[in-house]
């Protein structure tokens, strides 16, 4: 099934085209990773999925994303129902000031979601499902800037699932994480592959190869403008990529 | 090469010199205080000091209806200026388009500058008729005029201050509210409001600093009625200020006498109370550099 359908989307910075017709089938309950040289688009596709770059100024989308088959960028659709079905997870870990289970609960309170004794379920569970519960049962009253950066970024996790979104779009979540951090968020993310749809920027391409099913790689074209050069399965991209810029990349030539 | 590690030792001296000497003066303004001052307290019985009556003439020397009194004004122009510049603060740093904050911006600083004896004027003219006709008081010369001036008055700091501990917010914290799902009113009441709050608190605390010091314009718009504001509405009654008193007995007073130095002992209780609030402020900013990130 296809969660997310983009096609022939183009992004503009004003008037610099910082994409160029990118069109791609993002697959329902798989981890897809899109990988590539910095600077070329990666970060500013993902934001397009949530529509977080309209809080850039002077910035423009053409082309058409679908999300389950509705237009994201159409009039009627609303940007705050579709920021709670797509949420995302930051490059560095930015846990709010506050409580640990405030931190979490923030979107069901602020959504209107639950209340009471069920806001309480609802943050445990979204803990537990985020593979910290067992660490912060004991501390949900602390400052949720006392834990370790790891568990600030499972913590960040958690309070994306907690408002129970179909996919969530990660920014290099481990890029701020030493190894044994990033192995467990791995591991996190291969458990919420089951209920999610998962897309992930990354530079690490270990990472891509371990956790994703499905990959893209991006790339400029002569105008210095990102396209995706080419998308697959995570096998064929990194076993047998047909192009040839493809090899290059993953085989470390450079990059 | 030996003259100018000369030349280094002198500057480096110089600075420090300077340096200490800004700290040298409060030292000094504090104890030219305390030497006119603390003879209150062998001329006056504690009782008569700390006492309900301000009526020098008559050897009563209460200072209570004058702490009192400063207390009221303030904490009440306080109350009105911290929602009202907290807003304009988040109006400014979150909401206004770029051109508006441009020409928002050196706004409020120039109501920093008007001179307290122009507030003053305008108070006397025009806010004190209105409350008396709005309110209904029997004049309009009450404790409400002074504290609506001082709001005025208050509300530059406050609006500047808050507007900074705001813009210290990271950007991070914004793209998470959003992403979430909030809208932009709820980002900015759930999440940067609060993780501004200390800096919120200070921005009140200097506020109220400078509040509690004005002297020209409450002296004009409260009355200055020495009286305890203990009614229930004491608020639309003249009162007298500490700085108010001193400002407008000082001047006809014999020098050595007890009341004068009960002036004096009145200045002390204002130092010691905007050095409270001062360090109540400083607090706040140190709690905050500790818990780092947020600056």
């Amino acid at each position: 099934m296809t969660k997310l359908d983009v096609s022939r989307l183009d992004f503009y910075y004003g008037s610099f085209r910082a994409l160029t017709g990118v069109t791609v089938g993002i697959e329902e309950r798989n981890i897809t990773s899109l990988i590539g040289p910095s600077g070329c688009g990666k970060s500013t596709f993902l934001r397009c999925l949530n529509r977080m770059n309209d809080t850039i100024k002077g910035t423009r989308v053409e082309g058409k994303i679908l999300l389950d088959g509705e237009d994201i960028y159409s009039i009627s659709s609303d940007v705050v129902s579709l920021r709670c079905r797509v949420g995302m997870v930051f490059q560095r870990p930015n846990p709010f000031p506050q409580s640990v289970f405030d931190n979490v609960a923030f979107g069901p309170r602020v959504l209107g979601q639950t209340r009471g004794s069920d806001l309480a379920g609802r943050v445990e569970e979204s803990l537990r499902g985020a593979d910290l519960w067992d660490e912060v049962k004991d501390r949900l009253k602390q400052d949720a800037l006392s834990l370790s950066l790891g568990q600030q970024q499972r913590l960040c996790i958690a309070r994306v699932i907690a408002v129970q979104p179909e996919v969530i779009l990660m920014d290099e979540p481990c890029s701020a994480l030493d190894p044994i951090a990033t192995l467990r968020v791995e591991d996190l993310m291969r458990a919420l592959r089951e209920h999610y749809t998962i897309i992930i920027v990354t530079h690490n391409m270990q990472q891509a190869a371990r956790v994703s099913d499905y990959a893209g790689f991006f790339w400029l074209n002569d105008k210095r403008s990102g396209i995706l050069a080419e998308y697959g399965t995570t096998r064929q991209i990194f076993t047998q990529p047909r192009d040839k810029r493809t090899e290059d990349y993953i085989t470390g030539r450079f990059g | 090469m030996h003259n100018s590690r000369w030349s280094e030792f002198a500057v480096e001296s110089l600075i420090r010199v300077l340096g200490f000497s800004t700290v040298g003066l409060v030292a000094l303004i504090f104890v030219f205080l305390l030497r006119e001052g603390l003879p209150v307290l062998s001329e006056v019985a504690l009782p008569n000091f700390l006492g309900r009556a301000w009526y020098p003439t008559f050897g009563s020397f209460g200072i209570l209806p004058l702490v009192l009194g400063s207390v009221l004004v303030t904490v009440t122009a306080i109350a009105i200026a911290l929602p009202l510049g907290l807003a304009t603060a988040v109006f400014v740093r979150e909401v206004a388009p770029g051109w508006a904050r441009e020409i928002l911006k050196p706004m409020i600083e120039v109501l920093a500058g008007i001179p307290s004896v122009v507030l003053g004027f305008f108070g006397m003219t025009m806010v004190a008729p209105w409350v008396r006709q709005t309110l209904g008081t029997a004049t309009g010369l009450t404790a409400i005029t002074g504290s609506l001036i001082l709001t005025y008055m208050a509300l530059p700091t406050l609006i500047s201050v808050a507007e900074d501990a705001l813009d210290a917010v990271p950007k991070s914290y914004r793209d998470a509210g959003l992403a979430m799902g909030a809208t932009q009113w709820q980002t900015i009441w759930r999440v940067i409001v609060p993780a501004a709050r200390s800096g919120i608190v200070t921005a009140a605390m200097l506020a109220m600093g400078r509040a509690i010091g004005e002297t020209m314009a409450v002296m004009m718009v409260t009355g200055n009625a020495a009286r305890m504001p203990t009614e229930w509405d004491a608020l639309l009654r003249p009162v007298r200020t500490m700085t108010a008193t001193v400002a407008a007995e000082m001047g006809e007073v014999a020098k050595g006498s007890t009341h004068y130095h009960a002036l004096f002992a009145i200045g002390i209780v204002l130092f010691v109370i905007t050095f409270a609030i001062n360090m109540t402020a400083a607090r706040a900013i140190f709690a905050k550099r500790r818990r780092g990130g947020l600056r």
